[in-house]
């Protein structure tokens, strides 16, 4: 095991294990207002500080890594299987099918989504539970989210259909199914794994913009998209540095994953 | 015999007066070269709507006339009491139907053209238009009818109304008077500037008006600036940088949390004015026909349930925490910095979860496992919801739902899009409770009558009543039109100490804050005192000046 894909383990080891011990981790709960102390720099009794309402930051990284690292990739897993199914299938069979598959995707890809998702927080009732919210967040997004991955296995898994290793395989009477899954599926794996490590990042700050609609992890929830949003204020950041940590926790988490399942040769010495 | 030595002491003496006199009057010249000139520029957060003063709906607009406009009487922004601006003096009858107004002579507008009472008639008459569809007309409709204007000379007028108009002299401060003869009637103005360019979406530039009428206590010609330009900017966070950078010179209006940011590396360019009008409430869904359950409509419609959810809310931690201390506690519908209006004798809401508690076991609600149900068994969880990206709201509304948790009480903090929220509060009525703000710019109450009438389409927790459907609401309707038809100040201000008094008693809108109007104004800007009326920081643009560098 490289050194990078050995450091990759430790990072993601240590941030999953943290996020799962939050529960003693933690100094307080997630919600708990500490009202005499808001917006508070970085102290023993608060690691890294407290947000505007006097909620222990600490805390609320842990557990937004909690919730961000179960359901982003469980969102990202689901868009990604669809985006196989859809487009994947749509490119290997070709002809009719691929239209058709890709008929589906421009439509979705044209559709206002903005204004549909509007409709679904109208036709949702109020009073959900913050974490249903988490639930119907994360699902949302995987159900909306495979179509620019689609278009991308469409177009390799064609380039597959017509490959000199395919005709062959076709030629020797490899019957079709067998030849889907033997050997385009293995070839698309690479295509998947980025489309798949692409999307964890993008949903985590879908979840956030999402809360404009009434979406999105809900109060006192926390998430990394709720924790990013804290670094809108221009005016604050360079002053309060301890702010970047879930940012970076994201970077590195996303970077430790494309490490870890990288091909060998592909990482550097 | 006289010595050498007096002499030179005699010169030196007289040298030195010569240079103290010298010295003095190229201070005066600084001062007065200080004084005169310059460049004030500051944002304006939406583009500008319309430059016609009678059109006015927006902020933005409104501040472009107040700017540019010549109004018969001004409510100094300072005091809050009435003054004589184009009008030497004036006279409401006891009726409340008619003012007659005595002109200032010798006025010019901007274009040359002279300042008469035609100008004023002409005014009147097209404000009142119902074709024109002006907000500030509408202020004055109190009856159907036409409204009379008789021009008694160049210099006096009298205008009659179909019905009285509460505190119709007060009305006349929104209104900028047109030029009768002008061509160019949006360019020919009254007030110490004019437009001189516009680039949409960019900036708006005003230039001194040459034919300005006032002076200062010195004979000087007002305003001192050349010019103020005003940078359309949406966006706060870049705002803020452009005034640290000193591109622009005043913040009208800042949020806590950027003026304390601001306090802390420069505390000579903030301001905090105190209380303003402006509040910040919760309400709960009143409406028969909303699509809520029936016990929840049963709970909301309980003056027993909305005062001990506002005996639940600490206020002072509202204040504290989500306005760094730049607000004050809401006593009531008017905020304490309505000098006349204000009723005095509201009590502060007492913050006690358990005086919550007993409340409302008087209505057979009960704590069980930490949870508070009602007789019924019902456990009570409603949501509140606030428009997103408000990040003062979202913070009171978490900062409540955990107050509420308190009493057993679970709440869920719903942010929605401005217009979705909107939907909900004035269309399909599908929704629990809503914390917003109302901005407040009319000291007069006149200027809530839409809110508190129950008929009213913005009586939000129950609104366009047919006819009122508690006893408290037809009591209000009554007392809000009794004092909007009488112009004795004494009876308006007994009738509305007693809507205020109502309004507490029953909590329909459960008060939260008044916050303070904190501004911004750069070293480098003269004569700046900011006040909590808008326009806060430039009120008396006319004797701003802007040190020259």
């Amino acid at each position: 095991m490289s050194f990078w894909r050995k450091l990759a383990c430790v990072a993601l080891v240590l941030v999953l294990g943290a996020s799962v011990a939050a529960n003693w981790l933690a100094p307080a709960s997630y919600a708990k207002q500490f009202r005499d102390a808001t917006n508070a720099a970085p102290s023993r009794a608060h690691w890294l500080g407290t947000d505007e309402i006097g909620r222990d930051r600490f805390a609320r990284v842990l557990y937004g890594t909690r919730i961000s690292l179960l359901l982003a990739p469980a969102a990202a897993l689901l868009s990604t299987l669809m985006a196989a199914l859809i487009g994947g299938l749509a490119g290997y069979l070709g002809g009719v099918w691929a239209r058709m598959a890709m008929a589906l995707t421009d439509l979705f890809l044209s559709l206002p989504w903005l204004f549909l998702l509007i409709t679904a927080r109208a036709l949702m009732p109020l009073n959900v539970s913050p974490l249903v919210s988490v639930l119907v967040t994360f699902l949302l997004l995987g159900l909306l989210g495979w179509t620019a991955a689609a278009r991308v296995l469409c177009t390799t898994a064609g380039a597959l259909r017509t490959s000199d290793f395919v005709r062959q395989a076709r030629a020797v009477g490899l019957p079709g199914q067998r030849l889907f899954w033997v050997h385009v599926v293995p070839n698309l794996k690479p295509v998947l794994y980025a489309q798949f490590w692409i999307s964890i990042p993008v949903f985590i700050l879908s979840e956030a913009n999402l809360g404009i609609l009434g979406l999105g992890v809900a109060e006192p929830m926390p998430s990394w998209g709720s924790l990013l949003k804290e670094l809108e204020g221009l005016v604050s950041v360079g002053e309060e540095p301890w702010k970047f940590v879930p940012l970076i926790l994201l970077v590195v988490v996303v970077t430790s994953f494309q490490l870890l399942l990288s091909k060998q040769e592909e990482l550097p010495a | 015999m006289k010595c050498p030595g007096n002499k030179l002491k005699q010169f030196v003496a007289h040298s030195g007066k010569a240079i103290a006199i010298a010295m003095l009057c190229l201070a005066s010249l600084l001062g007065h070269a200080l004084a005169q000139g310059g460049e004030l520029r500051l944002c304006l957060r939406n583009e500008p709507k319309t430059f016609d003063p009678l059109k006015v709906e927006d902020d933005a607009s409104g501040e472009i006339r107040y700017l540019t406009g010549g109004v018969l009487v001004r409510v100094n922004r300072q005091t809050q009491e009435l003054e004589p601006e184009l009008a030497l003096s004036w006279k409401v009858s006891k009726d409340g139907r008619q003012i007659s107004f005595r002109l200032r002579s010798g006025i010019s507008f901007s274009d040359g053209t002279p300042f008469t009472a035609e100008d004023v008639a002409y005014t009147v008459q097209q404000l009142m238009d119902p074709a024109l569809h002006s907000a500030t007309g509408d202020a004055f409709r109190s009856g159907t009818g036409n409204v009379e204007t008789k021009v008694i000379s160049p210099a006096q007028i009298s205008i009659r109304f179909p019905a009285p108009v509460a505190g119709l002299d007060r009305l006349f401060d929104q209104v900028a008077i047109l030029s009768e003869r002008s061509s160019k009637k949006e360019m020919a103005v009254l007030g110490p500037f004019m437009v001189a360019d516009y680039k949409p979406g960019a900036s708006v530039l005003l230039k001194r008006n040459p034919n300005y009428w006032k002076t200062d206590e010195q004979g000087r010609k007002l305003p001192y600036l050349d010019s103020i330009r005003l940078d359309i900017q949406p966006n706060r966070d870049v705002e803020m940088l452009r005034f640290k950078r000193g591109e622009v010179d005043l913040i009208n209006t800042l949020d806590g949390d950027y003026f304390d940011k601001l306090a802390a590396t420069s505390p000579q360019l903030v301001h905090d004015a105190g209380p303003s009008l402006d509040s910040e409430q919760l309400w709960f869904n009143e409406v028969t026909k909303s699509p809520i359950p029936a016990y929840k409509k049963s709970w909301f419609r309980s003056a027993t349930f909305r005062r001990a959810i506002s005996e639940a809310i600490n206020r002072e931690d509202l204040s504290r925490v989500v306005f760094h201390g730049h607000a004050q506690p809401a006593l009531g519908p008017f905020s304490p910095a309505n000098k006349f209006w204000f009723n005095s004798n509201l009590k502060p809401q007492s913050y006690s979860p358990d005086a919550a508690l007993k409340e409302l076991q008087v209505d057979g609600f009960r704590m069980e496992n930490g949870a508070l149900k009602d007789k019924d068994g019902n456990e009570v969880v409603f949501s509140i919801i606030t428009n997103a990206g408000n990040k003062i709201r979202e913070r009171m509304a978490v900062l409540i739902q955990d107050d509420l948790q308190k009493i057993g009480i679970h709440v869920n903090v719903v942010t929605l899009d401005f217009p979705s929220l909107i939907e909900r509060m004035t269309q399909t009525f599908d929704y629990e409770a809503i914390i917003l703000g109302l901005t407040n710019v009319d000291l007069d109450p006149n200027g809530e009558m839409n809110v508190w009438l129950s008929s009213s389409e913005n009586h939000q927790w129950n609104p366009q009543q047919k006819t009122p459907e508690t006893p408290w609401e037809a009591e209000i309707d009554r007392l809000m039109r009794a004092q909007a038809s009488t112009s004795d100040a004494k009876k308006r201000k007994e009738a509305f100490d007693r809507v205020q008094e109502i309004v507490v008693e029953q909590e329909p809108f459960i008060f939260l804050i008044n916050k303070n109007a904190l501004s911004a104004v750069s070293t480098t800007v003269r004569g700046a005192a900011p006040v909590i009326l808008s326009p806060q920081t430039f009120w008396n643009a006319e004797r701003l000046s802007v040190a020259l560098q």
